[in-house]
C-alpha cells in the first residue's frame, strides 16, 4: 500500500509540476472567458461606420420616407445622377446605390449596387425599412376599406406568446417549476465535461504506460512493486492531475466571472434594475418588474434541480467512467511499442465513447426513451449518458443499477486489462495480433 | 551456505517452452553466472526470481524459506532492457527507485550521497535524465540497483554501455559487494568477465540447464590434453616418431624460440609426452592448455544443437 502511495504522488507530482500542465491550467479558463466575452464585445464595438446610400426611387413610393438610422444614412437622388453614381461608384460620396423600379409593387424587388458584398446588417436594415413601409401602406388601406374602428389595435392584440410552464411534481405531491431548458443545458454540461475528462486523462494514461516501456524503466519498477500497482498507481495519480485541473479551472472561472462583473458600470446587477426603476415610465417599470420575475423564475427553476445528487453522480460517473476507460487505454499503452501502433487498438475504445455523445444529445431531448434508458444502463455509455438524463429526475432503481453496472464492470475491466498490462509492458518488437493478446490473459503472474 | 536456489522450474508461454526443470543453487557470497544463447529461457529465470513473473511448476527458494513478496527489498536487480524516467531529475529519481525498495526517505538520500560521491557524479543531482550520456545513465541505474543494500544481486549485462575505465570501476564495485557478504547472479555474454568474476556457472540452453558447476573445474573438464611448450634445439617434426603419436596443433621454429602446441590422444598421459619429447629438446616451459569460458560455451552449445 505504501508503494502505490508512492507511485501516486509520483504520477500527480511529476505532471502537476509540468510547464505544460501550468499554462494549460491558467490559459484555459483566460480563452474560454475569452471566448463567452469577445462575440459580444465585439458586437458592441462594431459597425460605427457611417453608410450614406443613395436612393433613386423610379416608383415614388418611398419618397422622404425612408428614415435615417444611426449609422446608415438615405439620400434620395434623381435619375441623372443615379446613372452616374451607378458609373462611378467608386468616386462617389455613397456607399451602395438602391434602385427601385416603377413597376416595384408587383416585382417586390429592389436592387443595391456597390463595389464590395453590403454587410449583413445594413441589408437587413434596407430590407426591414422597405418591408415595413408597405405593410403599413397595405394596413392604411385595408383601414380605410373595412372601415372598422381601432383595427390596427385590435390585429395587433391578436400577437401572442404562449409560455408553457413546466411543473414537476415530487413525491410529496408538491409541484415545483422546472425547466426543461435548464435541465438540457446541465445535462449537455456534465455529459460533455465527463467526456472530455475521459479522452484528455484516458490519453495521458496511455502516454504515461508507452513512456515506460519505451524508456525501458518499466522492468526496474516491476521488480519492485506488481504490475498492477504501477498500473493502478498511475491511473488514481493521473486521476487527482485531472481532478486538480477541474477544481483550479472553477476556482479561477469564479474569480474571472466575479472580475469581469465589476467591470461593467453600475457594479451589480440588483443596482441596474434599480436604476432602470428610478428613471423609468409606466411601462418601462412594467418591462423591468418582468425582467425581476424573469430571474426569480430561472433561480427557482435552478431550485428544483437536485444539486446535491446532481454533483455527487457528476463525481461518480466522472470517476467511474474514467477509470473504466483509462484501464483500458493503460492496456493498449503496454502492448504497444510506438505511437503508431495505436491507432488499431484504440477504435474499440474511442467507438464508444463517440457513440455516448451521439446519445446523449438524443437523450437530452428525450430523457425517458428507450435509447437513453439503455445505453444508460450500458456502462461503456453510461457515465455520459447518464449524467445527460439526470437534471430531468432519474428513478433511482436506475440510477442505482447504472452505478452497479458500471462498478462490476469497472472491477472485472481492470482484472483483464491487469493481465493484458503486465504481460504487454515486458514485450518488445512487433506489434501483437488481438490473438496474441487473449493468449496473454491465460499467462500465470 | 545456500542463499538461493531454484527447484525445478519450468514455464511455458503460449506455444514457447521457455524453461524445463530447471534447477540452480547459490552459495552466499558468491559470484553466480548464468550463461546461455540469446532467448534460452535466462530473462525468464530471472524475471520469475524478481517476482515479475511466476513458473508453471517448481519453487524458488531464499534463505531457507520459499520466495515472497516482501523478499523484494532482498533482491536488487539490473535488468538488461534498463532506463529511466527522461524527464526526471537524476537525484529525484534515485531517491524515487530507492523508496520503491523498501527504504525510507532519508535513508536513500543518505545512502546515495555516499554513492554519488563515489561516484563522483554529485553534480549530476539536478540534472534530468535526457542530459544524460548513455554510460552516466548506466552509473545512475548501477546505484539504484544496490542502494538498498540487498542480499542478492542480479546483474543482467552490467556491463554494456559503459567504456574500459567504467567498466572497470564497475567490476571493481561488484568485487567489492561480494567481499561485503552480497550474494550475486550475473548474466552476460562476455565470457572475459565470466573467467573474471564467477565462482560458480550454470548455462541454459534451449529452456534446460546443460552445465553447472563451479568456473576452474568446469574449465578443467573441458581441458583435451592439449599443451603448449616452448624448448631449445631442433624438432624435425615432419618425419619424427611424435607426429605419428601425437595430433601436433602449431610448430614454430625460428631464432627465437621454438613453440609447439600438441595434444595427446586418449589413454595416453602428460608423463609420456614429456618422456617423448625430453630425448630430442630441452624443454623450456610446458603448460597445459585450460580452454576459456568462450570456448566451452560454444563448444557445449554447439554440441546441444
Amino acid at each position: 500500500m505504501h508503494k502505490i502511495l508512492l507511485i501516486i504522488q509520483r504520477e500527480y507530482t511529476t505532471r502537476v509540476q509540468k510547464k505544460s500542465f501550468i499554462i494549460l491550467t491558467l490559459l484555459m479558463p483566460v480563452l474560454m472567458s475569452a471566448l463567452m466575452f469577445l462575440p459580444g464585445y465585439l458586437m458592441t464595438m462594431d459597425d460605427n461606420q457611417t453608410r450614406t446610400i443613395a436612393v433613386y426611387d423610379a416608383s415614388a413610393v418611398f419618397l422622404g420616407r425612408l428614415e435615417n438610422s444611426e449609422f446608415t444614412k438615405f439620400k434620395f437622388i434623381p435619375k441623372e445622377e443615379s446613372q452616374t453614381v451607378k458609373n462611378d461608384l467608386k468616386n462617389s460620396s455613397y456607399y451602395a446605390l438602391l434602385m427601385i423600379e416603377p413597376n416595384f409593387l408587383t416585382t417586390k424587388a429592389v436592387q443595391v449596387i456597390s463595389e464590395r458584398n453590403i454587410p449583413w446588417d445594413v441589408k437587413s436594415q434596407i430590407q426591414d425599412k422597405i418591408q415595413g413601409i408597405i405593410e403599413k401602406d397595405k394596413m392604411a388601406e385595408v383601414v380605410k376599406e373595412t372601415n372598422i374602428p381601432d383595427l390596427e389595435k385590435k390585429i395587433a392584440a391578436t400577437k401572442t406568446n404562449i409560455n408553457v410552464e413546466t411543473i414537476k411534481v415530487g413525491a410529496g405531491g408538491e409541484a415545483k417549476k422546472s425547466s426543461t431548458e435548464i435541465g438540457m443545458v446541465l445535462g449537455y454540461i456534465f455529459g460533455f465535461l465527463i467526456y472530455m475528462f475521459i479522452f484528455i486523462y484516458g490519453s495521458m494514461v496511455m502516454q504515461g504506460v508507452m513512456e515506460e516501456k519505451q524508456s525501458r524503466i518499466v522492468e526496474v519498477i516491476i521488480s519492485s512493486v506488481r504490475p498492477f500497482q504501477l498500473m493502478m498507481g498511475k491511473i488514481v495519480g493521473i486521476a487527482f492531475v485531472g481532478l486538480t485541473q477541474f477544481a483550479l479551472w472553477v476556482i479561477l472561472g469564479i474569480t474571472i466571472l466575479s472580475a469581469s462583473k465589476n467591470f461593467y458600470p453600475g457594479a451589480s446587477h440588483a443596482q441596474q434594475i434599480q436604476n432602470v426603476m428610478a428613471q423609468s415610465q409606466d411601462a418601462t417599470k412594467q418591462a423591468a418588474t418582468a425582467q425581476i420575475d424573469k430571474m426569480q423564475e430561472v433561480f427557482t427553476m435552478i431550485d428544483t434541480i437536485n444539486f446535491p445528487l446532481l454533483i455527487a453522480c457528476f463525481i461518480f460517473f466522472f470517476i467511474g467512467g474514467y477509470l473504466l476507460y483509462s484501464s483500458m487505454f493503460a492496456a493498449v499503452g503496454s502492448a504497444i511499442d510506438a505511437q503508431e501502433d495505436a491507432q488499431q487498438f484504440m477504435f474499440p475504445i474511442t467507438l464508444p465513447i463517440i457513440l455516448s455523445i451521439i446519445v446523449m444529445m438524443s437523450a437530452i431531448k428525450n430523457p425517458e426513451g428507450p435509447i437513453a434508458f439503455w445505453f444508460s444502463m450500458i456502462p461503456f455509455t453510461s457515465p455520459i449518458v447518464m449524467m445527460a438524463r439526470i437534471p430531468f429526475g432519474v428513478p433511482y432503481w436506475q440510477l442505482a443499477l447504472s452505478m452497479a453496472l458500471l462498478i462490476v464492470t469497472f472491477v472485472g475491466m481492470v482484472w483483464v486489462t491487469g493481465k493484458i498490462y503486465r504481460t504487454g509492458i515486458l514485450m518488445y518488437g512487433k506489434k501483437p495480433s488481438w490473438k496474441e493478446i487473449g493468449k496473454w490473459l491465460t499467462y500465470k503472474s | 551456505m545456500e542463499l538461493f536456489s531454484a527447484k525445478e522450474v519450468s514455464k511455458t508461454y503460449a506455444s514457447q517452452q521457455a524453461l524445463t526443470q530447471v534447477s540452480i543453487s547459490v552459495e552466499e557470497g558468491t559470484i553466480f553466472g548464468l550463461l546461455g544463447p540469446n532467448g534460452a529461457g535466462k530473462t525468464t529465470l530471472i524475471r520469475i526470481i524478481n517476482q515479475i513473473t511466476a513458473p508453471d511448476s517448481g519453487s524458488i527458494w531464499l534463505d531457507g524459506h520459499l520466495l515472497k513478496p516482501s523478499d523484494i527489498s532482498e533482491i536488487g536487480y539490473l535488468p538488461e532492457e534498463r532506463g529511466l524516467y527522461k524527464k526526471m531529475k537524476v537525484g529525484e529519481q534515485a531517491l524515487y527507485l530507492g523508496q520503491l525498495k523498501g527504504l525510507s526517505r532519508r535513508d536513500a538520500m543518505k545512502e546515495l550521497k555516499v554513492w554519488f560521491e563515489k561516484f563522483e557524479i554529485t553534480a549530476w543531482w539536478d540534472k534530468k535524465v535526457m542530459e544524460l550520456s548513455k554510460g552516466m545513465q548506466q552509473k545512475v541505474q548501477f546505484i539504484c540497483t544496490v542502494l538498498h543494500k540487498p542480499r542478492l544481486l542480479i546483474f543482467d549485462e552490467p556491463f554494456s554501455g559503459f567504456d574500459p575505465i567504467n567498466a572497470d570501476l564497475i567490476t571493481q564495485e561488484i568485487l567489492k559487494l561480494k567481499k561485503e557478504g552480497a550474494t550475486i547472479i550475473f548474466s552476460t555474454h562476455n565470457m572475459d568477465s565470466v573467467e573474471q568474476l564467477c565462482d560458480h556457472i550454470a548455462l541454459i540452453d534451449k529452456s534446460k540447464k546443460i552445465l553447472d558447476g563451479p568456473t576452474s573445474q568446469i574449465r578443467e573438464q573441458y581441458k583435451s590434453n592439449i599443451y603448449d611448450i616452448s624448448y631449445r634445439g631442433d624438432l624435425n617434426i615432419e618425419t619424427h616418431e611424435i607426429a605419428r603419436k601425437y595430433a601436433i596443433l602449431k610448430h614454430e621454429e625460428n631464432g627465437n624460440g621454438n613453440k609447439l602446441s600438441i595434444q595427446y590422444p586418449e589413454g595416453s598421459n602428460s608423463r609420456e609426452l614429456i618422456k617423448d619429447l625430453i630425448d630430442h629438446v630441452e624443454i623450456i616451459s610446458f603448460n597445459e592448455v585450460i580452454p576459456s569460458m568462450n570456448e566451452v560455451f560454444i563448444k557445449v552449445v554447439k554440441q546441444n544443437s
